[in-house]
């Protein structure tokens, strides 16, 4: 599989198709356009309510204000990785093999990736704060681990040679596998009782032990976070998408060059 | 509107530092990438468009 970067499948793809329009169309849409809109204002608004409008905690003081991006990020981080496991398995069981059903599955993994990152970090200074260490081998925080490097494990896997079939077979396999960690990880708080707290929100109790504008905050965070995941889902596979034809174009003008060069040499010698 | 009190906000700032600088970052190469690759490719081989 060639890389983006390599200069000589970027030329040859250029050359391959006669490009005269000075305008293009990039990855943006109305549709993206007023999504990510709608992300910057949800985004505002939980600045607003994290830093400014919810109140301190009673037991955990102004440090619950990092609940507000910590749980939304794992919350959209399982979605992102459960959105893979659907996608991968669409691409593997669906006669078509649709090549967008592997696209979709590569670009959540690269956002729950992140995301996974976010709440690991944030979740260290949190317990910094809490329980006075960044990082204890407590069951959630090693079970988070464990999903972070599963799935950075998947996105190395995505980059290996071959044809784009291949990736999305080999891909699809360790995508379905992966997303069977995630009840591991939300469930590792119950199966072994550590550091840190069972789920607030969505946890087995019907009724959330929380006040009503910490729980509207939150709400927020997994409003902002969810709709910059759409918007970046959207962007990342049509990216994902010009990648591939650019890949096949450069391909094809290569074996078109190889051709060229075999048939001038058959001339020559006959 | 007052702004509240926060202890240790060294931490929490830099906790919400990180992740908007994350999400940034992360909206910006995907926009890049797909301006500079949508240079290479006619617009009618683009489906959402």
């Amino acid at each position: 599989m060639t890389h983006l970067d390599d200069s000589s499948t970027t030329a040859a793809a250029t050359s391959a198709h006669d490009v005269t329009s000075t305008t293009f169309a990039s990855t943006g849409t109305r549709a993206t356009r007023l999504i990510g809109i709608a992300t910057l204002v949800a985004m505002g608004w939980l600045v607003l309510f994290g830093l400014v409008f919810s109140p301190a905690d009673v037991n955990q003081g102004e440090s619950v204000r990092f609940f507000y991006i910590h749980a939304p990020t794992i919350w959209v981080a399982y979605n992102s990785f459960i959105v893979t496991a659907f996608a991968s398995g669409a691409y593997l069981f669906t006669k078509k093999h649709s090549l967008g059903w592997d696209r979709l599955a590569g670009a959540s993994a690269e956002i729950g990736v992140v995301f996974v990152a976010l709440t690991l970090l944030t979740g260290a200074l949190w317990g910094r704060l809490t329980w006075g260490v960044f990082w204890r081998w407590d069951a959630r925080l090693t079970t988070t681990a464990l999903l972070f490097t599963a799935y950075i494990g998947y996105l190395a896997i995505r980059r290996l040679g071959g044809t784009h079939h291949q990736r999305a077979r080999r891909s699809a396999v360790i995508g379905l596998l992966s997303v069977l960690l995630i009840p591991l990880v939300h469930w590792s708080v119950v199966i072994w009782r550590g550091l840190h707290q069972e789920a607030t929100v969505l946890g087995t109790d019907a009724d959330a032990d929380i006040d009503g504008i910490m729980l509207f905050s939150i709400l927020v965070g997994v409003v902002a976070f969810s709709l910059f995941y759409v918007w970046f889902v959207l962007h990342r596979t049509r990216v994902l998408a010009m990648e591939d034809l650019v890949e096949e174009r450069g391909l094809d003008a290569a074996l078109d060059a190889r051709r060229a060069e075999a048939a001038a040499t058959d001339g020559g010698g006959s | 509107m007052t702004v509240a009190f926060i202890d240790d906000a060294g931490f929490i700032f830099s906790g919400y530092a990180i992740t908007f600088l994350a999400v940034g970052v992360l909206a910006w190469r995907v926009v890049r990438s797909g301006r500079s690759l949508a240079k290479q490719i006619p617009d009618d081989e683009k489906h959402w468009t």
